[in-house]
């Protein structure tokens, strides 16, 4: 079942190919109907799998034999949470980019392509398969920011492209001398990820072989020192652009990181755990300090979502199961809440004002001029900042829990960050929405179109998702902690030494 | 000795039997019967002439695929085999795109030559496919370089492309004097000009000085012949000049012939003088040689190619840069390997051939290979950009495309062919270098794709037959890229 999200999302993209040019209603109505139904598809399928614990196979045909290649999609709990994202994503980003009117149907064509893609990366449980998905999302995302972005469209787009390209050389490199490795003790070639991860690559081939694939995935992450293509292209994309980096691109890479590089070569991941800490805790202090001193509105939520991947990241590191836990949640509570922010930004705010400058932003009293995103933009605040009621609490609480018990210092370098994050969300919310600077003269024969009907749906689902999950993380819970729990998940050989078992 | 057969070379040689036939055909339909009749018309029946001859030679050497005995006359003169009966099905198949795609030309009014040639320069390499002799392999190489020289100087009103023929002619010459130079230093030493026999002689006589400048010289002839760093400098030059389906032709079915052969003498005749290529473990002999020509094609080509503005041109450097990957296939010396090689040879050229196609239409519609021309086209020819898009990212590698599976396939078997990951080096630099190759094959297809045509750039109007080319190419891209078994059955 779960399988139809990605041929529902490509049949979306052959029919808006076949769409007339100019008509652009239609385009938005055949992308929303494919969004969502890959939306329900996904919750349907995720609620009726019974063992969330346990891969469920959903196909398994052979592809190319010769190498071991199946095609090969299953789900457990962990990709479960993610398609579940995916579907939320897709639809809330179509509701705020249903004001594009520039080539309308080729926009929502890379649209679902890119979501077919996120969709078939979840799901894949063969490593070429998994990678072929992967890369697919590079090309729709670089044209979907080339086109239809905005400040330095190009640039930001091209370094995307050339960071993600970069990456997954790097993760392509790994897999190649894995593959060979692998096959050497399997006597026969596999790509399959449960396969592959029973086996046991020699101790100095995982110590330089991981960090290759772990950065390869991780630049995707916005692991620092490679996030600088995030805030760049977060700025120039559309709003529906941005929405998906940040709600389930970003996501790919940490995936990536978790479903084949540290599944695959856990002895790695032990040698280099304190190192990918640092660099990760880095990233949740350096992102919220240059959020912190932003004139670019947009590039505040950039630098942000930076910082909160590091959680992701360093919940990874822990190597423990709470750790674990919080980090899949994060990149759920992320996707969700850093859609919002930059929905807000992006659509309600630059869209009506053409300014994202706080300089600007400062005299237009936008508090009172647009209420609505003013209040959801608060909304969406106070649950980046990672306050109770909210998913990005719980999951952060859970990351940082983790993370006390292997790094103790550099969780408290991370509580700063957790601060200095509730300083530029202040910051932003103040500046951006309820300045008491004086305000300039209101130019009465240009008011700010009024926030239209699918912004407000949008809107409304995604604070919904966040509030429930904050109010009732075990919904997810039940899916995520089964797949670290059990002794014979392909996670098992991760948390076997250390950690707080 | 066996009295000869000729019934049997006439039914072992048969595709390039019902070519030659085809050559007839065409040349004379084109002076009697098309005489005097439109360029346009006399292209088309030509071409469809050629076709025909094309594809009934492919179907035989197809249909005889499966239960065909390895045959060799006199002494490897002649060798059918299964393989090089596959590698002439796919010559056939390149040689039938390359005329669909330039059934629209306008750069000659000498329709039934220029298809002649083609069809000329195609049995040249089919036989240069199906033989173990350095004399035949000689005589077929220049057989088929004699029309390429003068496929590339077609066009006559255009200075470039006499320019580059000659550049072509001079260089190919050279490397003709170095290969058979070369090739009579092994005679000497061996004896023999059949590869297997080489092989015999050459074995157990360490690695003396003239076998060392019999393998540099046949290493320089060949390094000439696929265009591979540093005897790569005419083909910038052939790509931009020559018209551009001729073009297509030297990128596609000339360096699938080229490196069949060239991995054969290779790993054939040169047993035992392998060397080493491994990391921390050179020795030296044949592979490091060629380890060293494969990077620097790949690093040389790769960067140079970002530079250009010419696509013609860009393609040229970035077929430099495949060579390279390429020739890691056969130095690592495996029948995996070769396969893998081949696998990746074939559909580079079904690729190549698509964008020369693309170009063609550009260039016919709007003056140039610049990539300029391309600006908007995603607005003026859908159909044409969305066919370019498929063979530039297949030619970057990117899934599902077949370029990718053909990377996968080729670096997955250079590296399980060295012991101790010994040949990892180069797949990590080819692997690094496919990633620069992505921004340049990315620059086109962004002038595609993201910038606008001038205002009143009129939508541009694709001849039918070579979009139906194009189309199909593209498509046979993709589903090779999805389903590789299709083709790896028969390699």
């Amino acid at each position: 079942m779960l399988a139809w999200t990605i041929y529902i999302t490509f049949i979306g993209v052959l029919v808006l190919m076949f769409l007339p040019r100019d008509n652009a209603r239609a385009a938005r109505i055949v992308a929303l109907l494919t969004a969502i139904a890959g939306c329900v598809v996904a919750f349907v399928g995720a609620i009726q799998q019974a063992n969330p614990g346990d891969v469920t196979t959903i196909v398994k045909a052979p592809w190319i034999p010769s190498i071991g290649a199946n095609y090969y999609l299953a789900a457990d709990g962990i990709s479960l949470v993610l398609v579940v994202l995916t579907g939320l994503a897709a639809v809330s980003g179509i509701l705020f980019s249903w004001n594009i009117e520039k080539r309308t149907k080729e926009f929502f064509a890379f649209y679902l392509a890119l979501i077919g893609g996120v969709y078939g990366v979840f799901l894949s449980f063969d490593v070429l398969l998994l990678f072929v998905f992967y890369e697919l999302t590079i090309i729709p995302k670089y044209f979907l920011i080339a086109r239809w972005g905005s400040t330095r469209k190009e640039y930001g787009a091209m370094k995307l492209a050339l960071y993600s390209f970069v990456g997954s050389h790097l993760v392509l490199i790994g897999l190649i001398a894995a593959w060979v490795v692998a096959r050497g003790q399997l006597g026969h070639a596999s790509l399959d990820l449960i396969e592959l991860s029973k086996v046991a690559f020699p101790i100095a081939f995982q110590h330089w072989v991981f960090p290759l694939v772990f950065v390869g995935f991780a630049i995707l992450a916005g692991m620092w020192p490679f996030h600088t293509w995030a805030p760049t292209g977060h700025v120039a994309a559309p709003t529906a652009g941005s929405m998906l980096l940040a709600g389930v691109v970003m996501k790919l890479g940490a995936y990536g990181c978790l479903r084949v590089a540290m599944v695959m070569f856990p002895e790695g991941v032990r040698m280099w755990q304190g190192e990918i800490a640092c660099l990760a805790v880095a990233g949740i202090v350096y992102g919220a300090g240059v959020a912190l001193v932003q004139r670019d509105f947009k590039f505040v939520i950039g630098y942000s979502s930076v910082s909160h991947m590091g959680f992701v990241l360093l919940g990874l590191a822990t190597l423990n199961t709470i750790g674990l836990d919080g980090a899949v949640l994060q990149m759920f509570s992320h996707g969700i809440i850093a859609g919002l922010l930059f929905g807000v930004v992006g659509r309600m705010v630059y869209d009506r004002t053409h300014t994202r400058d706080f300089n600007d932003l400062e005299t237009m009293q936008l508090g009172k001029l647009i209420p609505f995103a003013g209040v959801t933009f608060v909304i969406a605040g106070i649950a980046s900042m990672g306050l109770p009621g909210f998913s990005g609490f719980v999951a952060e609480l859970q990351v940082l829990m983790g993370a006390w018990t292997v790094f103790p210092k550099l969780t408290i370098l991370s509580g700063v960050g957790i601060l200095i994050g509730v300083a530029y969300t202040l910051r932003a919310v103040q500046k951006g929405f309820y300045s008491d600077a004086p305000p300039k003269p209101v130019d009465h024969d240009h008011p700010l179109e009024p926030i239209s009907m699918p912004e407000r749906f949008g809107a409304v689902m995604l604070i919904g998702a966040s509030l429930i999950i904050g109010l009732f993380p075990g919904l997810l819970m039940n899916w995520i902690e089964p797949c670290f729990n059990s002794p014979l998940s392909m996670f098992a050989r991760l948390l076997v030494k250390g950690g707080s078992q | 000795m066996n009295p000869v057969n000729y019934l049997q070379i006439l039914q072992l040689a048969a595709p390039e039997t019902i070519l030659t036939l085809t050559v007839l055909v065409v040349l004379g339909a084109d002076v009697t019967v098309m005489r005097g009749k439109s360029i346009a018309a006399r292209f088309n029946v030509g071409a469809l002439l050629s076709i025909l001859g094309c594809a009934s030679a492919a179907v035989f050497a197809f249909t005889r695929l499966t239960h065909l005995q390895e045959f060799n006359l006199f002494n490897g003169l002649l060798v059918v085999s299964p393989s090089s009966d596959f590698v002439k099905v796919a010559l056939l198949v390149l040689t039938i795109f390359t005329i669909l795609i330039s059934t629209s030309g306008k750069f000659t009014d000498h329709v039934g030559e220029y298809l002649s040639l083609i069809l000329l320069g195609t049995i040249g390499l089919m036989f240069l496919v199906s033989t173990e002799d350095l004399l035949m392999v000689f005589i077929a190489l220049e057989f088929a370089s004699l029309a390429l020289y003068i496929l590339t100087a077609f066009n006559k009103h255009n200075e470039k492309s006499a320019e580059a023929a000659l550049k072509y002619f001079l260089f190919g010459g050279m490397s003709a004097a170095f290969l058979l130079f070369g090739f009579s230093l092994l005679y000497g030493i061996s004896g023999s000009t059949n590869l297997r026999e080489i092989a015999i002689g050459i074995a157990g006589k360490g690695f003396d000085p003239l076998l060392l400048v019999a393998l540099v010289t046949a290493v320089i002839g060949f390094g000439f012949k696929v265009a591979a760093v540093p005897f790569h400098l005419w083909a910038p030059d052939a790509y931009e000049g020559a018209p551009t389906p001729s073009a297509a032709f030297i990128g596609s079915g000339s360096k699938v012939a080229s490196f069949y052969i060239l991995a054969k003498i290779f790993t054939l005749g040169f047993v035992g003088a392998e060397g080493s290529a491994a990391y921390h473990n050179f020795l030296s002999g044949w592979t490091p040689v060629i380890a060293i020509i494969a990077a620097l094609s790949m690093v040389l080509g790769n960067l140079t190619a970002i530079v250009q503005s010419s696509v013609k041109r860009m393609l040229a450097y970035s077929a430099i840069a495949h060579a390279g990957y390429m020739l890691l296939g056969v130095l690592s010396n495996t029948p995996a390997s070769a396969s893998a090689m081949m696998f990746y040879v074939i559909t580079y050229a079904l690729t190549t051939i698509g964008a020369f196609g693309v170009v063609t239409v550009v260039e016919e519609a709007t003056g140039g290979d610049a990539i300029k021309n391309f600006a908007g086209l995603s607005k003026r020819a859908p159909g044409l950009s969305l066919c370019l898009m498929v063979f530039l990212l297949s030619l970057g590698g990117i899934p599902p495309l077949a370029g990718f599976i053909g990377k996968f396939f080729l670096f997955s078997a250079v590296v399980s062919a060295g012991a101790n990951l010994g040949l990892l080096w180069l797949v990590i630099l080819a692997i690094a270098m496919s990633a620069v190759s992505f921004y340049y094959y990315l620059r086109v297809l962004k002038a595609a794709y993201v910038e606008d045509a001038a205002a009143e750039a009129p939508p541009i109007k694709v001849p039918l037959l070579t979009f139906l080319a194009l189309a199909l190419l593209a498509l046979l891209v993709i589903l090779i890229g999805v389903a590789p078994g299709l083709l790896t059955q028969y390699l």
